[in-house]
């Protein structure tokens, strides 16, 4: 028989009772798309996720946030621009800028959201070839010191699907320069630049490494079979599952 | 939540009917014939009022009425046996037909067109047309998991394609990445003779558990009936515009579009909240509006419910105030459902619409008098049996006839004809050929589109294209998930219609098969020309025939579908294009087999045997010959070839499975290696011997029930029992060559992957940047 994982086989996570208890948010805005995707992947990785609602006031207990992809509020104004002012937004922002530095990760829709909060620096607009994309994407991570990176090794690089409409990051030069002399870009396109992103850049983070954003999905990489297509028999198609293994072992604190 | 009305209409009242029964309709203009006309005057006993008039128009149109097609269509109810409708829990006359899946799941899945608005204004036309099958879906109680779409152009390289093509595949993009539903499949066929009449066709899949089953019924007397969703608005109302007679003033704003505009955002809120409207049990049934609106809405709701309704129109909630009561009726608004729901559960249900920030408004009850009556301020504008108008409409024995000119299309072979001159032999010419064919319109490849669809939503698609089938879990924890596959060729359908249609099907079931699926229902979308055609009307009897027929003897039941007619230009209809699209069941979709090779040394094993068919091929088309007889039709190889597939994929004994359809053997050979950029070594020459047949007929022929797959080597043995055992065909004609980056085929020059990837790549770029 061929090395040639079945889908659906066990990622390999070992099992973790201690990560169980880390509990992590996935919020819903309408239009979120990938918040079931978002909540699976924390499951995957050991975790226990929790639905948050952006209508709602409270956080709750959770020790991070995920917000998820989509098309809130079906992008008809600007991406992210509505989302920003839900409820639970502020909460989110007042709690990722606070001392405690909660984890915050916007995937895709979710990047939008940071950004038009202020939580990241930047702005996405439509990609330069002005068509939807979808594709296998490979990205170098550049810096494995963020909340949501430290399951990664600096350089390495992993395949995750790319999806948007606007996903062409751009920022002026001297933002652009801050960033790359601060080490906030976290992540890079590789060998295809897929909607002229400024330098790149898939992924930034703050300057306290808590608050990452990338256009790429993660979360669609995760489980065995139902990620990235794995060419030559080499399974790739959990790469995306460090971000979330990367989060809880900082909840816990775990060493890496 | 009553919207205040402005404006003052002259009502034409049920009384003001009666008592003027000589006013002059506009029953012509509204697209009703004469004898339909006098019709609906004797089932009401007076003649309609104008809004009577524009309901009955509507709901007895082609569209929504089937007139012409329902003769034939019965066949499909009828050639069933037991065995077939022991997995179907709902079948065709719902909005989508349901199959049980087992484990307490079932499945719905449903296929449309939405032809002429996409020509018309390509990308709402194609949004809309995924909007509204998704509605379907969600009307049954399911969660709507992909979509499909099957796509016909004209010409490539006609100016008009480029027009068409860009819009309806923004529009699909637009709108279905947008609700977060993975695109797994379709399909793209170019051909001149849909330059005026593409074929946009949408298909959606849902899932449900057995008790969360919904209907369109309106039951209970005293129940509350609610609108809900987008507002009403002027658009898709087309040429029912005649009844702004109704109004004093015209001071309305002009020029409606005909075609609905499409508000993906609200619909994907409308699915979050009928989820969780369905999570509760709030609703007794629930409806979606499509086609004819409010008047298809409330006629069927109350029609097969078991009594009738009472609506108040000035309730529906308005995006333009000048609407009367006739637009309102007809209006196709996007993104709105009908509800019945109890008075105990009135609090609910606006709980969840406020939670969503989803609009609605109550408009009436349900009643036990068997009648179905809308007023307008009071007075009674409709009143009406219900079945009389969804039901009891006209129904037609068009005549129909085989066209004259069959007899010398079949006669006209591709072997030995003008365009069959210089055929390659040489290994030169055969490796050109094998490289235009897969550079093709319609072999290259489809990725220019795909790549703009989200395939990957949800988490669990387990295959997309350009895999056979697309494959979708539907169970996390046991892998339970089912696959789907459209397939058609207008081609072969012209050539025969009966067994075109029965193509149509085989190839669906075997490209299911081919995965590892069960093959266990079918939908279908007739795409014909004008049934008043006696020509097209015998090719869209033949067609139900033997798509009837071809069920019944695989034994997987019709669960729904839509007839598409008038596709024509002038006189000149399209190719019959009945698509024809076949669900599947995997236990565990971690079994599904890829249609690309990857483990070097794996043997490469032909199934079936190949006859001389190319008539109506990819290749005569290429050479732009069309005449002959299409490939024959083998259901019982059919059904063989598809067990060992099954068998194949469940005991883990292929790798690899690709079927073989239009391109052949050459096309399934190159798709093959290029699926993982892993190349192949190929010998026919023992398949030429056994089945008589030259090399180039061996790579191009169209036979059917075929498959290629790659197997193990420690499975060879046990795979060659089992198709020993079956009495089926098979040979062994290659090896899996991972390290040469090249497909070998013995007496074809050699054909590097990078070569092939490229000229498959570049087609769709070049003509669509």
């Amino acid at each position: 028989m061929t090395s040639i994982p079945l889908i659906g086989e066990a990622v390999a996570v070992a099992a973790e009772p201690r990560l169980a208890g880390a509990k992590i948010g996935v919020v819903t805005f309408p239009g979120t798309l990938d918040d079931r995707d978002a909540a699976r992947a924390v499951r995957l990785a050991g975790g226990t996720a929790v639905s948050l609602w952006h209508a709602d006031n409270e956080l709750g207990d959770v020790d991070a946030v995920i917000i998820p992809g989509g098309f809130s509020y079906g992008d008809y104004l600007r991406a992210g621009a509505i989302s920003r002012f839900a409820p639970l937004m502020s909460k989110i922002i007042d709690a990722a800028n606070s001392e405690a530095r909660l984890p915050v990760l916007g995937i895709c829709n979710g990047f939008q959201i940071l950004t038009e909060s202020h939580l990241l620096p930047g702005s996405m607009i439509k990609n330069d070839h002005l068509k939807f994309i979808c594709r296998d994407q490979t990205l170098r991570v550049e810096n494995a010191n963020t909340a949501w990176t430290v399951d990664y090794t600096d350089g390495q690089e992993i395949i995750v699907p790319l999806k948007n409409q606007d996903g062409q990051y751009i920022a002026d030069e001297k933002t652009l320069d801050a960033l790359e002399a601060e080490g906030r870009v976290v992540f890079r396109y590789v060998g295809f630049n897929p909607n002229g992103s400024r330098r790149d850049i898939a992924g930034i983070s703050n300057a306290a490494g808590n608050v990452v954003g990338l256009m790429p999905h993660p979360e669609h990489a995760v489980e065995t079979g139902f990620g990235p297509e794995s060419l030559d028999g080499a399974p790739r198609d959990t790469d995306g599952l460090g971000f979330f293994t990367s989060v809880l072992t900082k909840i816990v604190g775990g060493d890496k | 939540m009553t919207t205040e009305t402005t404006k003052k209409f002259n009502i034409d009242t049920v009384e003001h009917a009666a008592k003027t029964p000589d006013t002059e309709l506009p029953w012509a203009e509204l697209g009703l014939k004469q004898n339909e006309f006098d019709e609906i005057v004797k089932v009401l006993g007076r003649r309609p009022t104008g809004a009577e008039l524009a309901m009955y128009s509507v709901m007895w149109s082609e569209h929504c009425s089937y007139k012409s097609s329902k003769n034939h269509l019965r066949q499909f109810g009828e050639k069933v046996t037991e065995e077939m409708k022991k997995d179907m829990l709902v079948g065709i006359g719902e909005n989508a037909g349901v199959t049980n899946l087992g484990d307490g799941w079932a499945v719905t899945f449903k296929i449309e067109s939405h032809n002429s608005p996409s020509f018309v204004e390509p990308y709402q036309g194609a949004a809309t047309g995924i909007g509204g099958i998704v509605r379907d879906i969600i009307s049954m109680g399911a969660r709507p998991v992909a979509v499909m779409d099957p796509l016909r152009f004209g010409a490539i390289d006609h100016p008009d394609t480029a027009r068409v093509m860009h819009g309806a595949v923004a529009g699909i993009g637009g709108y279905g990445n947008c609700l977060g539903l993975p695109n797994i499949g379709g399909e793209m066929v170019f051909d001149s003779v849909y330059q005026g009449n593409p074929l946009v066709n949408a298909l959606a899949v849902g899932v449900m558990r057995h008790e969360d089953i919904r209907l369109a019924n309106a039951s209970g007397k005293g129940n509350k009936v609610v609108l809900f969703g987008a507002r009403t608005g002027g658009d898709g109302i087309g040429g029912a515009s005649v009844l702004a007679s109704e109004s004093f003033d015209d001071t309305k704003p002009s020029k409606r579009p005909a075609v609905q505009v499409g508000d993906p955002f609200a619909e994907k809120v409308l699915i979050e909240c009928c989820l969780e409207l369905f999570k509760g049990s709030l609703v007794e049934g629930i409806q979606d509006l499509g086609a004819a609106g409010i008047s298809c809405a409330t006629s069927e709701l109350a029609s097969n419910g078991d009594g009738g309704m009472e609506v108040e129109l000035t309730s529906v909630l308005l995006r333009d105030p000048t609407l009367t009561p006739g637009e309102i009726l007809m209006s196709e608004s996007q993104e709105r459902m009908m509800a019945v729901v109890t008075p105990e559960n009135i609090a609910a249900f606006e709980a969840v619409m406020d939670k969503w920030a989803v609009e609605y408004s109550w408009l009436g009850e349900v009643t036990d008098t068997g009648r179905l009556i809308i007023t307008w301020e009071g007075e009674v504008i409709v009143d009406v049996d219900p079945r009389t108008v969804a039901h009891d409409g006209p129904v037609y024995d068009r005549p129909f006839a085989r066209p004259e000119w069959q007899d010398s299309v079949q006669a006209n072979s591709f072997t030995g004809s003008v365009e069959d001159a210089g055929r390659p032999s040489a290994p030169t010419e055969l490796a050109a050929a094998v490289t235009e064919l897969v550079a093709s319109p319609n072999m290259c490849s489809k990725a220019w589109i795909t790549k703009q669809y989200d395939r990957y939503v949800g988490g669990n698609t387990a295959m997309a294209f350009p895999d056979d089938a697309g494959v979708v879990r539907v169970d996390e924890e046991t892998g339970l998930g089912v696959a789907l596959a459209t397939d058609a060729n207008g081609r072969y359908t012209y050539l025969e219609p009966y067994q075109g249609a029965q193509l149509a099907l085989a190839e669906a079931y075997r490209n299911v098969a081919t995965s590892g699926a069960v093959p266990m229902a079918v939908s279908d979308c007739l795409n014909f020309g004008s049934p008043e055609d006696p020509d097209v009307m015998w090719q869209l009897a033949e067609a139900i025939r033997g798509l009837s027929d071809a069920c019944m003897e695989l034994g997987i039941p019709v669960t729904g579908g839509n007839v598409s007619l008038y596709n024509q230009t002038g006189t000149t209809p399209i190719h019959p294009s009945p698509v024809v699209a076949v669900l599947g069941k995997l236990d565990d979709v971690a079994r599904r087999t890829p249609s690309g090779w990857r483990e070097d040394g794996q043997a490469i094993y032909l199934l079936g045997t190949t006859a001389a068919e190319l008539d109506g091929s990819e290749w005569s088309n290429l050479r732009g010959h069309l005449g002959g007889l299409p490939p024959k039709v083998d259901l019982a190889a059919e059904r063989a070839l598809g067990e060992i597939l099954i068998n194949a994929s469940r005991d883990g004994m292929v790798d690899a499975a690709h079927d073989l359809s239009e391109g052949g053997l050459a096309a399934a050979l190159v798709e093959s290696s290029l699926r993982y950029g892993v190349g192949a070594r190929i010998a026919l020459e023992e398949l030429m011997e056994r089945d008589g047949v030259d090399l180039f007929t061996a790579l191009f022929s169209e036979t059917q029930a075929r498959a290629i797959v790659s197997v193990p080597r420690s499975e060879e043995v046990r795979f060659k029992d089992m198709c020993t055992a079956r009495g089926f065909a098979h040979l062994r004609i290659g090896v899996v060559d991972a390290a040469g980056g090249k497909l070998e085929i013995n007496g074809v020059d050699e054909l590097s992957l990078d070569a092939l990837r490229e000229a498959h790549e570049a087609t769709l770029p070049k003509y669509f940047g």
